[in-house]
């Protein structure tokens, strides 16, 4: 799957853009975020406060519990600030 | 039919309601948002692809909510400096209840659910608890 950094979980993580491949135990947001914090430390920095970013799954919001096991493309960013 | 664009390039807001107002006397309401950087300049990033798809969905939204006859969303990104304008929402309908309504709704939404994000100088600016109140009471 296809994961996409924004604003300030870009510049932690280091990179704007990856794919990756987690193993079939991951199946919610909550699980992917787990496994992605332990790949770096710049991806445990940037997850260090789950309650401070946001997800979109195929480009829409999605909670904690959300499925990401079909999914194409997962975002990771802070709380918008557009407007 | 509200029309929505992101875009880095500034907007003209007479040349964007004449479109919307060009050849019709349906109208009698035609109400006007505009947002402008303050004080700092503002790198605003955004996310391709979901941006368009969520503002779309957002305007869809506001159509089944009011009757509105015609409008236009216009977001910014990319580099800004003060009293740029950011953003626009400009909504006609025959009455003033649903073209002021509509304009705060699209407002609200904006502010809590489109993937822009400002950066003032290295600093990234944060999103505020006062916006997500204010769109809750659209039951957002």
């Amino acid at each position: 799957m296809k994961l996409l950094y924004f604003a300030w979980v870009r510049e932690r993580i280091g990179c704007g853009e990856e794919d990756v491949s987690p193993p079939a135990s991951v199946v919610t947001v909550a699980d992917l975020l787990d496994w992605l914090a332990a790949r770096s430390p710049g991806h445990a920095a940037a997850l260090a406060d789950r309650s401070a970013v946001r997800v979109a799954v195929d480009q829409d919001f999605a909670g904690m519990d959300a499925r990401v096991t079909e999914a194409k493309e997962i975002a990771i960013f802070p709380p918008v600030t557009g407007g | 039919m509200i029309t929505t664009r992101v875009q880095t390039e500034p907007f003209d807001l007479s040349v964007e309601t004449a479109a919307l107002t060009n050849a019709r006397t349906d109208i009698g309401a035609l109400v006007t948002f505009t947002g402008l950087v303050r004080d700092h300049p503002l790198a605003l990033e955004h996310y391709p692809g979901m941006t368009e798809r969520q503002l779309a969905a957002i305007a869809r939204e506001a159509e089944a909510r009011w009757a509105i006859l015609a409008g236009t969303v216009i977001h910014r990104h990319g580099a800004l400096e003060p009293a740029d304008p950011i953003v626009l929402v400009a909504i006609a309908a025959a009455h003033r209840g649903e073209a002021f309504q509509a304009a705060e709704f699209l407002m609200d939404w904006l502010k809590t659910r489109a993937p822009f994000w400002k950066r003032e100088g290295a600093g990234w600016v944060e999103a505020k608890a006062a916006d997500d109140a204010a769109a809750g009471r659209w039951a957002l």
